[in-house]
């Protein structure tokens, strides 16, 4: 299209609301594709396989081995430092009411409520998230999902479903390994360097735990999980243009995972602290 | 009458439009291919014959016009009635698109594995007849990144064939190969048309591949059909186009529109 005299002469107010229609299209394209994504991911786990077009339950369970079993390392030694960390922090307020007891109880509830489900959605979205859209985005820059297509295969059966199922099973999964680590560290920091006993420890923290704080933990969990492998998707799906196309996507990845996470964890925390 | 004209057309694509924003990229396409024949889509690059074979094989959808293979619309088909198609329709993509976290023999074996109930000792042997006949045998185990470009092409091929399609479409077969590698994937696509009695649709810009493989050319420019017809009619063809095609003219540099607002662009008060 040759752009005519007309165009270079429309004023300031003209471009505002040009570039306003522009804007507002790509925001609706992005959203309209968001939603095609869940409602195809959806699609694809819960009604495909009842409809006999399978699942692929091979390559969910090597999903799951990578963003699961090989994150238990890195997610231990980081809940294990968040607790002592959590420990040392409380009794330091604690200690001025004479109240450093009640350590066991603050480490207990903060770590399955809150810093067990953060910390390793925050994990999984740094070492997976990034990961899910480096791989579909290198695919996509290679031709590769066009080839899976050509063959008749849908991208999303192929490639995200497999990932979804494996995040949405191996986080929550995650998230009690860290929340047992995470008091671990807290009991091993009183024990040992604030002077408070054994049994002194682990009677506080037993009686202290409802079970609710670790339902609303695995719910919150479940939640990061989604969050972050359709965010890693669409990221993946959305890059163009080379590799430098698939690094810039792959960070945005990590960054708007991490936001949503915490936008998600506000909102639960306030519905579960003012409506249950 | 018409019915005949359905088992002669294996192929028929009509007055296919192409548009992205306000770009026409391809303008009134017209095309037919017939059963076992040799189609060549030409054309320099930008022209539009990539985006003429991504609409044949279904991955993107037409602004209008009606592509049909086997006779059927696939413009209007629903997903699972296309990709019983696809099952018949083999591509080999110009960056060879193998899948890069599996073996050289299991990108063979995918689509016999996920579309076909076959035992699984078949398929090995199955692979292995598909790699030997693109001169890859004992090549399973091994991953693309470890075949030279030449041989991920022949892998690419002989994933392509996995499934005796009826059709099998290339994207610049050559494109990034030497003279001599080229010339050899013309070869293996000749061959390939002998053994399995396919339908064969290449993409390319070089005229050498095209007088090799073609039966019939569709030379496209600027998303226009500028010849089309056997190659013999390309070869004696009058079209200014065509013999700059030919004979490797470079195009005259002229001042056209875009030019005159680059120049504004630049000149004014920007």
């Amino acid at each position: 299209m040759m752009p005519d005299k007309s165009v270079q002469r429309r004023g300031f107010f003209a471009r505002f609301l040009g570039g306003c229609g522009r804007w507002g299209l790509g925001l609706v394209e992005n959203v309209y594709f968001t939603y095609q994504l869940i409602l195809q991911s959806m699609y694809w786990t819960f009604i495909a396989p009842v409809t006999g077009k399978g699942l692929r339950v091979g390559s969910s369970f090597e999903e799951m081995v990578k963003v699961g079993v090989n994150a238990v390392p890195i997610v231990c030694l980081i809940s294990f430092s968040m607790g002592m960390i959590l420990a040392m922090q409380s009794a330091y307020q604690l200690e001025q009411f004479g109240a450093t007891i009640f350590t066991a109880d603050l480490v207990a509830v903060a770590q399955t409520r809150e810093l067990g489900p953060l910390m390793t959605a925050i994990i999984v979205a740094g070492r997976s998230g990034s990961g899910i859209a480096a791989e579909i985005g290198t695919m996509k820059v290679g031709e590769e999902i066009d080839a899976l297509r050509s063959m008749g295969f849908h991208p999303i059966k192929f490639l995200v479903v497999p990932k979804l199922i494996a995040l949405a099973i191996m986080v929550p999964c995650l998230t009690v390994i860290a929340d047992f680590v995470g008091i671990a560290g807290g009991f091993g920091m009183a024990v040992f360097s604030l002077d408070l006993g054994f049994s002194r420890y682990l009677n506080p923290t037993i009686f202290a735990l409802v079970f609710k704080d670790m339902i609303t933990g695995l719910i919150k969990s479940f939640v990061f999980a989604l969050l972050v492998g359709l965010t890693g998707c669409y990221m993946g799906f959305k890059v163009e243009g080379g590799a430098e196309g698939v690094g810039r996507r792959t960070t945005q990845s990590v960054v708007v995972s991490i936001f949503l996470i915490i936008l998600a964890d506000s909102f639960f925390t306030a519905v579960f602290y003012f409506l249950w | 009458m018409e019915a005949d004209k359905a088992a002669e057309y294996i192929i028929e694509v009509e007055n296919l439009m192409v548009a992205y924003d306000e770009r026409v990229v391809l303008d009134g396409v017209d095309l037919q291919v017939r059963r076992g024949e040799n189609m060549v889509i030409l054309g320099g690059s930008g022209c539009g014959k990539s985006t003429l074979l991504r609409h044949i094989i279904g991955l993107e959808r037409p602004e209008a016009g009606r592509i049909k293979i086997r006779g059927r619309d696939i413009t209007v088909m629903r997903e699972e009635e296309f990709s019983e198609i696809l099952t018949k329709v083999g591509v080999v993509f110009q960056s060879s698109a193998l899948f890069n976290s599996m073996t050289v023999g299991d990108n063979v074996a995918l689509p016999l594995r996920e579309h076909t109930r076959l035992e699984d000792s078949t398929i090995k042997i199955m692979t292995k007849i598909k790699l030997e006949m693109v001169g890859l045998s004992g090549f399973e185990n091994h991953m693309p990144s470890e075949l030279s470009g030449g041989m991920r092409k022949r892998a690419a091929f002989a994933r392509a064939i996995s499934m005796d399609p009826e059709i099998l479409f290339c994207d610049e077969p050559s494109a990034g190969l030497d003279p001599i590698v080229g010339a050899e994937l013309d070869q293996l696509i000749i061959k390939l048309k002998k053994a399995l009695r396919m339908t064969i649709v290449v993409v390319t810009h070089e005229m050498e591949s095209m007088y090799a493989i073609a039966d019939r050319v569709l030379m496209l420019h600027e998303g226009q059909v500028m010849f089309y017809g056997t190659v013999d009619e390309f070869k004696s063809s009058d079209n200014e186009r065509v013999r700059q095609f030919i004979e490797r003219r470079p195009e005259a540099i002229q001042q056209d529109e875009s030019g005159r607002y680059v120049r504004a662009l630049t000149t004014d008060s920007f």
